[in-house]
């Protein structure tokens, strides 16, 4: 089991930098998902793991070892690509098996792994099957089976779900959680889909623009989201931002929105001098109410479980609300929202995340 | 109901009328007239007369003939393996994105565009013996300049040289946009795999360009068979028929003797021999495929 260490590592290509001192640890037998939107950085980032690309600034460790000059073969990582890079004339056995060949594995053991990794896998009656004869699904588990033999120190999952359909999506989700409890390894999967990186990671770190947001649990990156970036983008539907100014009410942050005020549990205590305030709220905390802020509807989402409303104050503010499952609510209508101030979050002017202290 | 489909499936023929019409035209009915006139002893300008196979009997018998085929078997199997696998390498070597190897692309690829009188001529004033840039190099180092064009035993060798000069060009860019088909991710997993330069031609590579290999080596082997501009224009056939192939033969017969028959009969048996080697291309390499 190995930990990863990067330490202030920067990658440009020409001229467009991709990677801007980055650094991050990673403990051994962690999972972590790297979360952002296209052309954050996070691909690169993993494929500078796995050594296919080159490292301009910075270190990787592996372990006690340091990797960013060492091969891809050498770096005991093993990567399943996200269009599969099955071997298309080998079958399903030489494709698991090829790796292991190339380093001189004894042929008794290379068959006991293959075989291995195929009962895991279900790939059993598949082994002598090419690629083009299997599905989409099947394909992405051999992929998974061609990294499992190798028994690395480090598997590496570059937006290993985006191939499959919804439902297959969903099972091989639950597969790779089950796998990952199976082999304790550490992990890294690249994703945009924060609903992957929610279920499947033990801390994600979300990206953009070339560098770390931030890195925490799950549930942390959701209720503390580091700054506005976060909070938008973990999240569905996403968070409500809102212009705000802000006054003190007994040490905690009172928000005016758009006339009203909505009392937080922000510490007044802790926030910077600011001309620029947001509030956030998440669409779960603003609830349809009988009384309340009074907004129009604008477009109704039924969802079946709950209902989203997209509705504005009076003021013109968009904001997302949630109502019932068997809500009644059209579009055009005059309703009243029911804000829980009480679990709202406050953005600075520079963007930076203030919320509600935890005992709260 | 069954009529109404039939006239409907019939008006669709409409749609490849134009194209049937132009292949019935300019190439069945060539083909099937060419055989037919085999069959004859027709002169180019005269009569005809009805002769069955005697034309074939003939043919067996033509020694002048025979040397020919012997002579056209003995060309495509001295241009098809090179012009299989040498532009195998300059397209592995040039499958970059640097200048230099685009520059590379373009010199090789550029013999291919040059029409044969040109290649002939360039060739000329190299391989003859009076004053050639091969006998002026070898008198230099104080050798006597080699015979490339009067020596029967060196003809032929030197069509197939000038030929694969000529021809590398396509089969190269062939096998350089099969290379680009490769999905790089592959050679990435390669990479991951602990896998060898050779390694990685041998098990990645080359399984990927098998097909791409197949179709050059059948059209080669179609076009070498067919082989006539060179030794017309560099040896006339000489020395003593030894670059004389079989399509040169066909023209002689046909255009100097002005007998057609003979000639058409003689077309017939390329045509056989090049049918057939193809589909033994083909089903020696399906079966190697499938088996595989």
């Amino acid at each position: 089991m190995s930990g990863i260490d990067i330490k202030n590592v920067s990658k440009a290509f020409g001229t467009t930098q991709v990677l801007d001192d980055v650094s991050l640890q990673i403990a051994p037998n962690e999972f972590i998902a790297f979360l952002g939107p296209s052309g954050c950085g996070k691909t690169t980032l993993l494929r500078m793991i796995a050594g296919l690309e080159t490292v301009d600034a910075g270190e990787i460790h592996i372990g006690d070892r340091r990797v960013d000059d060492l091969p891809p073969g050498q770096r005991g990582v093993a990567l399943v690509f996200q269009n599969y890079a099955l071997y298309p004339h080998m079958s399903v056995a030489d494709n698991m098996a090829f790796g292991l060949k190339n380093i001189g594995v004894a042929k008794d053991e290379i068959r006991r792994r293959v075989e291995d990794a195929a009962r895991i896998l279900e790939l059993d009656g598949l082994l002598a099957r090419k690629p083009g004869e299997l599905s989409g699904g099947q394909k992405q588990r051999v992929a998974i089976g061609r990294a499992i033999v190798k028994n690395p120190d480090l598997f590496l999952f570059d937006e290993p779900l985006s191939n499959l359909d919804a439902a297959l999506r969903m099972r091989t989700r639950l597969e790779l959680a089950q796998l990952r409890r199976r082999l304790k390894a550490t992990m890294i999967l690249v994703t945009h889909d924060q609903v992957e990186a929610m279920t499947l990671a033990d801390r994600i770190v979300v990206m953009k623009d070339r560098k770390v947001q931030q890195v925490g649990s799950p549930m942390e990156i959701y209720a503390r989201p580091a700054n506005v970036f976060v909070a938008g983008f973990v999240g569905s539907p996403s968070m409500n931002i809102l212009k705000a100014t802000i006054q003190d009410e007994g040490g905690f942050a009172v928000a005016i929105v758009a006339g009203t005020k909505i009392a937080t549990r922000v510490p007044m205590a802790g926030l910077p001098a600011s001309d620029h305030w947001r509030l956030g709220l998440r669409p779960e905390c603003v609830k349809v109410s009988n009384d309340g802020h009074p907004a129009t509807v604008e477009f109704v989402e039924r969802l079946g479980e709950r209902t989203l409303v997209y509705a504005k104050l009076s003021d013109g503010t968009p904001v997302t609300a949630e109502d019932a499952g068997n809500s009644r609510v059209a579009m055009g209508d005059a309703i009243h929202l029911r804000i829980d101030g009480a679990r709202a979050h406050l953005f600075s002017g520079t963007g930076d995340g203030y919320h509600a202290d935890e005992a709260a | 109901m069954g009529a109404r489909a039939a006239s409907r499936q019939w008006s669709n023929a409409l749609f490849v009328a134009p194209y049937l019409i132009a292949y019935l035209c300019l190439l069945i009915f060539p083909l099937v007239s060419g055989m037919g006139l085999s069959l004859f002893k027709a002169d180019l300008f005269g009569g005809r007369e009805f002769v069955g196979l005697e034309n074939f009997a003939r043919l067996f018998k033509d020694t002048v003939f025979l040397q020919s085929v012997a002579n056209t078997f003995y060309f495509v199997l001295l241009t098809v393996p090179p012009l299989t696998v040498i532009p195998l390498f300059l397209a592995l070597l040039l499958n970059r994105s640097d200048r230099t190897a685009a520059i590379f692309r373009g010199v090789f690829f550029s013999s291919s565009v040059l029409s044969v009188t040109i290649v002939t001529l360039i060739w000329r004033m190299i391989l003859m013996t009076e004053g050639g840039l091969a006998a002026n190099i070898r008198h230099a180092m104080g050798f006597d300049a080699i015979p490339f064009l009067s020596d029967p035993n060196l003809v032929m060798i030197s069509m197939a040289i000038i030929t694969v000069w000529w021809c590398l060009g396509l089969p190269m860019m062939l096998y350089l946009s099969a290379l680009q088909q490769v999905p790089q991710d592959i050679y990435e997993a390669a990479e991951l795999d602990n896998s060898g330069w050779f390694r990685t031609l041998w098990s990645i590579t080359l399984p990927a360009l098998s097909r791409t290999v197949i179709l050059v080596a059948i059209f080669q082997c179609v076009l070498q068979f067919q082989l006539f501009g060179q030794p017309q224009l560099i040896t006339q056939g000489g020395p003593n028929g030894a670059s004389r192939p079989i399509v040169l033969f066909i023209f002689e017969v046909g255009f100097r003797r002005w007998d057609i028959g003979y000639a058409a009969a003689a077309s017939q048996i390329l045509f056989g021999i090049i049918l057939l080697a193809t589909l033994i291309q083909y089903f020696v390499t399906s079966r190697k495929q499938v088996s595989s």
